[in-house]
């Protein structure tokens, strides 16, 4: 049976992994290379290194962290932060990733999508949302940043998702900048509108706090996946078991892995 | 050494990476010198059929020679569908028509491409999945998926049963990325790098 999957992600700044709340107030959490080797034997069904300064400061990915970590890595690595051409990408996948993020150049140039897929396959290509609630009940949707979730962009995150569909996606990374370190639960209402209006797998992400949380994702989100980062490098959820509980919830897992 | 065929239809890094944790010597290649000196050969490939229009002539030629001298071959993913008739993705195409049979669109039933982790029914008697447990969960990529056939050695199903691994002699293949696999992967590997 195909399992939901658990993914690892690595928030890196200057080289190393932190962790913020709500995309600001950094803090150090340790080093990408040993944490996605930890992650990895813990059972995490994959491991996502996003370069979170990258765009901003306008400095390439840090290709030697991506070099280092995917030499002991046997399981899917994605990379993000920065990937604002073809040749971006290029460089990122010879250094051992197997799929790359596309989050702001995407949203300024959505023809850059097809461009990498045509060259790797949809399946290496994941594009980057990060979306936030906009107005209250009837009138709710959700709305797009760009740049580390630094400036507001016009569109809305369901048509985007399903325009990056169309233009060769191959799984949509949904990140609630709202849910982001509050270890409150996902936002479930968005993954749902998400997962509704494509047929690609969708990966919710921002919220993470305990196992129910998970369960709710997959249950009432209908994700196909779902990413944490805090709870896992700071011990407070181990994989495994949180993998064991979503298993006795009926949740299909990969485990014992 | 082992020759990993190199087509220009995705990335060859991680499968390299795999045969170097191994400590076996693996060289990317698109040279037909190359593969005529290789003990092994591996064809990978991710992306769309008609990718494998890149593997015609010469390169082809290199191929089914190493074939011809019961070189063991390894197909992965397109790599393995580019080793049967054909695939309704490129129907104006040929494969290979080492494994008799057309890769078609999984059942409109289920999400596509079929992206995760699923698991493997072992067949015992199959030499590349020798020590793999049942129901190993290996990690798949795909939108078509090849029909369950004599050579037929791993199955897996959504939306109905497919080949996930098949064996013939010193022909193999399998759908999903035995690289990206963890454990139960790099043991598939290891058992191909021992033939």
């Amino acid at each position: 049976m195909l399992t939901k999957r658990i993914i690892a992600c690595l928030d890196v700044d200057a080289g190393r992994v932190v962790k913020g709340v709500q995309f600001s107030d950094l803090r150090d959490a340790g080093d990408p290379a040993e944490l996605a080797l930890t992650h990895g034997r813990a059972g995490a069904d994959e491991v996502v290194l996003l370069d979170i300064s990258a765009t901003y400061e306008n400095r390439s990915t840090l290709l030697d962290v991506v070099r280092r970590t995917a030499r002991q890595l046997f399981i899917p690595f994605t990379v993000g932060g920065g990937i604002r051409s073809l040749d971006d990408a290029a460089a990122v996948f010879d250094a051992g990733a197997d799929k790359v993020a596309v989050n702001s150049a995407a949203l300024a140039d959505p023809a850059l999508i097809g461009r990498i897929a045509h060259r790797y396959g949809s399946q290496a290509v994941i594009v980057a949302i990060d979306a936030l609630r906009i107005g209250n009940g009837n009138g709710r949707s959700f709305g797009v940043k760009a740049t580390g979730g630094r400036h507001i962009t016009g569109r809305d995150a369901v048509a985007w998702a399903a325009e990056a569909e169309q233009c060769g996606a191959g799984e949509i990374l949904l990140t609630s900048i709202d849910r982001d370190g509050m270890r409150d639960g996902f936002d479930c209402e968005l993954t749902r509108a998400v997962v509704s209006a494509v047929n690609i797998p969708v990966i919710a992400s921002g919220g993470a706090g305990a196992a129910g949380h998970f369960i709710e994702v997959f249950r009432e989100g209908h994700a196909d996946a779902a990413l944490a980062a805090s709870i896992f490098h700071l011990g407070i959820t181990p994989i495994g078991e949180l993998k064991q509980e979503l298993q006795v919830a009926g949740i299909p897992m990969r485990w014992p892995c | 050494m082992i020759a990993i065929v190199d087509y220009q239809a995705g990335n060859l890094t991680s499968v390299k990476k795999a045969f170097d944790h191994l400590g076996v010597e693996a060289v990317i290649t698109s040279a037909p010198v190359t593969i005529a000196r290789a003990s092994k050969v591996v064809l990978p490939g991710v992306g769309n059929f008609e990718a494998t229009t890149a593997l015609s002539g010469a390169l082809q030629e290199a191929v089914v020679n190493a074939i011809d001298r019961k070189v063991p071959l390894l197909g992965i993913c397109l790599g393995m569908q580019w080793m049967f008739d054909s695939s309704r993705e490129a129907p104006q195409l040929r494969g290979l028509g080492l494994f008799s049979g057309e890769c078609e669109k999984f059942h409109a039933s289920v999400k596509s491409p079929h992206v995760g982790w699923n698991q493997l029914q072992v067949d015992a008697s199959s030499r590349l999945l020798r020590g793999l447990p049942q129901d190993s969960f290996v990690y798949f990529t795909h939108s078509y998926r090849a029909p369950v056939v004599e050579a037929t050695v791993g199955r897996c199903e959504y939306g109905g049963l497919f080949s996930a691994v098949v064996e013939r002699g010193e022909l193999f293949g399998v759908q999903f990325h035995p690289e990206k696999s963890g454990s139960a992967g790099l043991h598939l590997l290891r058992n191909f790098c021992e033939l």
